[in-house]
């Protein structure tokens, strides 16, 4: 075997490079004696991207293990381009969500479009028709003089991107944090529509068979994305910038048609999308999950500009590209299609038996403009092995975060004014209107959108699933959830708050859970104190999920969130996918009739503040007693809550969540301006505002015609759930008596105004 | 006796996104024999009526509609036209009929330059073959553009009034004029939110009535064009 040669001008690798492109001394040694050999610079820089954190996932994947994956109406769980869930009918739902942090940090308008790129990708690659999108964001305190900038140019970004391809984006979620000041997060879902039978996987499957590139030109944009998305940022953090992907949101409207069209003639055997760490990471990965070998012809390669070194081909991260293996003598379907719909496709290399990574190209030929002659030599010869399954896999140290010092009492004086603090709640920009970042998305297009932002807890979508007996009208529930604040004070706890709260909002507009992907953002693992709330959080998921029947099966990992030393507040996001099993089952938030009772599910508040949007406003801290979770307790609130929708008992359901119940209520009186008097349920003798923002969870408010009363005292009893009814829905004025009086005018412009401070 | 269902036509460009929205409206909810007429074919099929849809034709590159007006499909559209076959331009698709000279004006980016999705009400200003329901009756439609600020000249606008081609006009949600910077929500000239061509057979929209026309989705406003236009036919 020849020794894999450089390109004229390439270094030799050495240490230094190794740790340039992020690699260990370790991982240098270990490169050293597995190769037996030096590693070309092309294959030093396949080796460090694919061992990088974002590829290999190396401190997470011993604790990823845990988390529940199976579950009868699980259809493709972790380990492919994204998970798949069943609808019915043969249909099935395909999801997943992803982070593009440090990109959207240092670009935020193609950072943000790139992640949304990209997760559309990872779910039509699957064979899947994207139906809607959902973001959860976090952004640094109001007033940080980055977030107006970062904030306008993340949302245009998401809207740019998805608006153009036509996947309506339908919902999320958005946090303010000093902790997000130098480190903001952008996690993207979408979840697609397939046919059970008809889905894709990204194999290399038959030995011999084409591999064809189809979409965008390669050019220099992105090489070593993933490198950059696994370290922490300092103050060299603006010359990155080319590190960020630019995205062509056309030009993935076509791929994704072109592709839809060719995965229903049945020609391929794998596709696989090209995502971090671009040809590099789709072709080995396509070959691991195959056990084959590939072997790739770079000077085949597409691309957009002069003097494309194969390091440079094999690391860049321009998007909107697809690799796909073409079963025997069909390569001709795909390159018909492709013409259709304007693409480039060429085949670019074969698979093979080898179990190897070979990738061969020319010195002295350049494609581009035609100079030299190709006659190519070997420039990448790696075991598939060892860049997957034998990549560096690390059980990092963890170190309990140190006791605080007891904080429990923080609830302090009640403050005289209680209606003033609620409205200050309520005009805050964590809890106030999303209307300024949603208007800018189109959230309505292809016709489906039922319960669409700010109308319900989660998102509604009728999706249109067509097989040879015609068209099946679905309706799947979606939403995005996680209170970092409550992970900082107990991981274990927060991350299963964000599970809990997150089914909770499926089953409060009607919908039953069937699956959960995660985007899992935390700071360096290299410090133990981190490593330890992730290994916690991974607990908290895992309790969570169980009890709730939400199993994980797809999701991504972002670590080394953290600038200078400062990590972010722990933030494991989740988004779950449910569905309705009849569209008249749906409810939204909102107070619907004058003279309805309005009743108090869960056991209600002790008082606790710890975590809260209040707390935090009053003292500039994330401090407090966790809140606690009784999973049991939660399970059971929630069954009874999809009972209740399927009984069509209810008009309304809100679950209390940030800025608690005093919030809550404040939301479904404004939703369509109609007033409630309330008498606030305790099982304590905790102070008023105390009950007011208390964020603890498990608890829904609903809205009912008092005729239903006893009925769903019933329900409640069979399963458990405590009920108490708090009041009534009347007037133009929240009356909480002995607490406060607020006219729903005055919280619905105050609601309306709440981003204003940071966007005009 | 029972009368033949109208034949529509949804016209395909790369980057159209909301031709299922026009498709499944047309076919399932109006009842329409309906389908795609993609850019690179040079037919529309038997249709009685055309639908250029939403969306982003060639990724509204250079400028939005710019680039559809040099598709094959292009020429039958004219032709259509010309024959006195309705033609209902949404959105991207009313961008695409200015840019190809069947409709006066241009669409300029909006006002406060963001991209935006919400209702808004309009009022019908004059009758056509989409709008029949009556001069002053006011819809709800939900708008989705960043591209959306009807532009035209002083005397374009004096002949548009003229010839009654001002097909509506953003207004309050009880039909008031001026509708006042809320209710315009892209600065459009005028407050106008739809044309006609001079002989009222093209109309172009920037609100989609096609996303209003079922009551799962909150809203029917929408199917009054498309009944409009099915009574104008005389057909089912």
């Amino acid at each position: 075997m020849t020794t894999p040669a450089n390109f004229p001008g390439e270094p030799d690798s050495s240490p230094k490079i190794a740790r340039e492109f992020g690699l260990s001394n370790e991982e240098w040694e270990r490169v050293l004696s597995t190769l037996s050999r030096t590693p070309s610079y092309a294959e030093l820089g396949v080796i460090s991207v694919m061992w990088s954190e974002h590829c290999s996932y190396k401190s997470s994947r011993l604790h990823l293990g845990r988390l529940p994956t199976t579950g009868p109406q699980v259809v493709q769980g972790p380990g492919e381009n994204a998970g798949a869930v069943d609808i019915g009918d043969g249909f099935c739902a395909v999801f997943k969500m992803e982070s593009h942090n440090h990109p959207s940090y240092i670009e935020p308008y193609q950072g943000a479009a790139t992640g949304v790129g990209g997760i559309l990708r990872d779910v039509f690659t699957m064979g899947a028709r994207p139906v809607a999108s959902l973001n959860s964001l976090r952004f640094g305190r109001p007033d940080h003089p980055k977030t107006p900038h970062l904030l306008k140019g993340v949302v245009a970004g998401i809207g740019g991107y998805g608006n153009c391809i036509g996947v309506p984006t339908v919902g999320g979620e958005v946090q303010f944090d000093a902790s997000y000041d130098g480190n903001i997060l952008v996690n993207a879902f979408t979840v697609g529509i397939a046919k059970t039978d008809d889905l894709f996987f990204g194999v290399a499957e038959g030995v011999g068979n084409a591999i064809l590139y189809v979409g965008a030109k390669t050019g220099r944009d992105g090489i070593h994305g993933a490198t950059m998305a696994s370290a922490e940022f300092g103050e060299e953090t603006d010359s990155k910038l080319p590190t960020v992907q630019v995205g062509d949101p056309f030009m993935e409207k076509l791929l994704l048609e072109a592709c839809l069209e060719i995965f229903a003639t049945d020609c391929l055997s794998g596709v696989q999308d090209m995502g971090a760490a671009g040809l590099t990471s789709s072709s080995v990965e396509m070959a691991d999950r195959a056990g084959n070998g590939i072997e790739l012809d770079l000077d085949a390669i597409p691309r957009r500009t002069k003097a494309l070194s194969p390091y440079e081909m094999l690391l860049s991260e321009s998007q909107e590209r697809m690799l796909m293996v073409a079963k025997e003598g069909r390569e001709q379907e795909v390159f018909d299609i492709c013409a259709k719909w304007d693409l480039d496709a060429s085949i670019v290399g074969r698979v093979t038996d080898t179990g190897r990574f070979v990738c061969k190209a020319t010195p002295e030929y350049d494609p581009f403009d035609g100079t030299g002659k190709p006659d190519p030599v070997v420039v990448v010869d790696l075991p598939v092995d060892l860049l997957t399954n034998a990549a560096p896999k690390y059980d990092r140290p963890q170190t309990p975060r140190p006791d605080r010092p007891s904080l429990v009492t923080m609830a302090g004086q009640t403050p005289e004014d209680l209606g003033a603090e609620l409205l200050q709640l309520i005009g805050s920009p964590n809890i106030g209107s999303r209307s300024w970042i949603w208007r800018q998305y189109d959230h309505i297009v292809r016709d489906g959108t039922v319960i669409g932002p700010g109308e319900g807890d989660a998102a509604v979508v009728r999706v249109f699933c067509e097989d040879e007996d015609g068209t099946k009208e679905k309706f799947i529930a979606i939403s995005a959830d996680c209170n970092g604040r409550h992970v900082e004070l107990d991981p274990f706890v927060g991350a299963a708050m964000a599970v809990a709260e997150c089914t909770r909002n499926i089953v409060c507009v009607g919908a039953k859970p069937l699956g959960l992907t995660d985007c899992l953002n935390f700071g360096n693992p290299e410090v133990p104190e981190q490593m330890w709330r992730f290994a916690q959080a991974i607990d908290g998921l895992a309790a969570a999920c169980t009890a709730l029947n939400a199993p994980v099966v797809s999701g991504n990992v972002s670590l080394y969130n953290e600038t200078d030393g400062n990590a972010i507040l722990p933030t494991p996001t989740v988004a779950v996918v449910g569905q309705l099993e009849d569209p008249e089952h749906r409810l939204g938030l909102g107070f619907v009739r004058e003279g309805d009772i309005i009743v108090h599910l869960g056991r209600p508040s002790r008082g606790v503040l710890g975590g809260s949007e209040w707390l935090v406003q009053q003292t500039g801290k994330v401090v407090g007693a966790s809140v606690g979770i009784d999973l049991e307790a939660e399970a059971a609130l929630q069954h009874a809550m999809i009972e209740l929708a399927k009984s069509k008992l209810l008009r309304s359901a809100h679950d209390v969540s940030d800025g608690g119940l005093g919030i809550c209520l404040a939301e479904s009186c404004i939703a369509l301006g109609l007033g409630a008097k309330i008498t606030l349920p305790a099982d304590d003798d905790a102070p008023p505002h105390a009950l007011l923002f208390s964020e603890e969870p498990s608890r829904i408010i609903v809205s009912l015609s008092a005729s239903h009363a006893g009925e769903l005292g019933e329900l409640c009893d069979r399963y458990g759930v405590p009920f108490q009814k708090i009041g009534t829905v009347t007037g133009a004025t929240l009356d909480i008596e002995g607490v406060c009086a607020v006219p729903v005018e005055e919280l619905a412009e105050r609601h309306a105004k709440a981003l204003d401070a940071i966007v005009s | 006796m029972l009368r033949a269902p109208m034949r529509v036509a949804v016209v395909q460009f790369p980057g159209s996104n909301a031709d299922w929205d026009a498709l499944h409206t047309v076919r399932d909810i109006v009842g329409a024999d309906a389908w795609y007429a993609f850019h690179k074919s040079t037919t529309l099929g038997d249709a009685d009526a055309v639908v250029i849809p939403g969306g982003f034709s060639y990724g509204d590159y250079l400028r939005a509609g710019a680039i559809a007006g040099f598709s094959p499909i292009v020429a039958s559209i004219r032709e259509f036209a010309s024959r006195g076959g309705p033609i209902l331009g949404i959105c991207n698709g009313f961008q695409v009929l200015t840019e190809m000279g069947l409709l006066p004006g241009a669409l300029a980016r909006n006002a406060h330059l963001r991209f935006e999705c919400r209702d808004v009400h309009l009022r019908v200003e004059n009758e056509g073959p989409f709008t029949d329901m009556g001069q002053g009756t006011v819809l709800r439609l939900p708008i989705a553009h960043a591209d959306g600020r009807y532009h035209t000249t002083e005397s374009g606008l004096a002949e548009l009034e003229e010839h009654g081609q001002v097909a509506f006009r953003y207004c309050t949600q009880h039909g008031e004029l001026p509708a006042g910077s809320d209710a315009n929500p892209n600065g459009s000239v005028g407050d106008i939110a739809g044309v006609y061509n001079r002989d009222k057979n093209v109309l172009g929209m920037m609100p989609h009535p096609e996303r209003a026309s079922e009551a799962i989705l909150g809203n029917e406003d929408g199917l009054t064009l498309f009944d409009s236009l099915r009574r104008h036919l005389g057909l089912s």
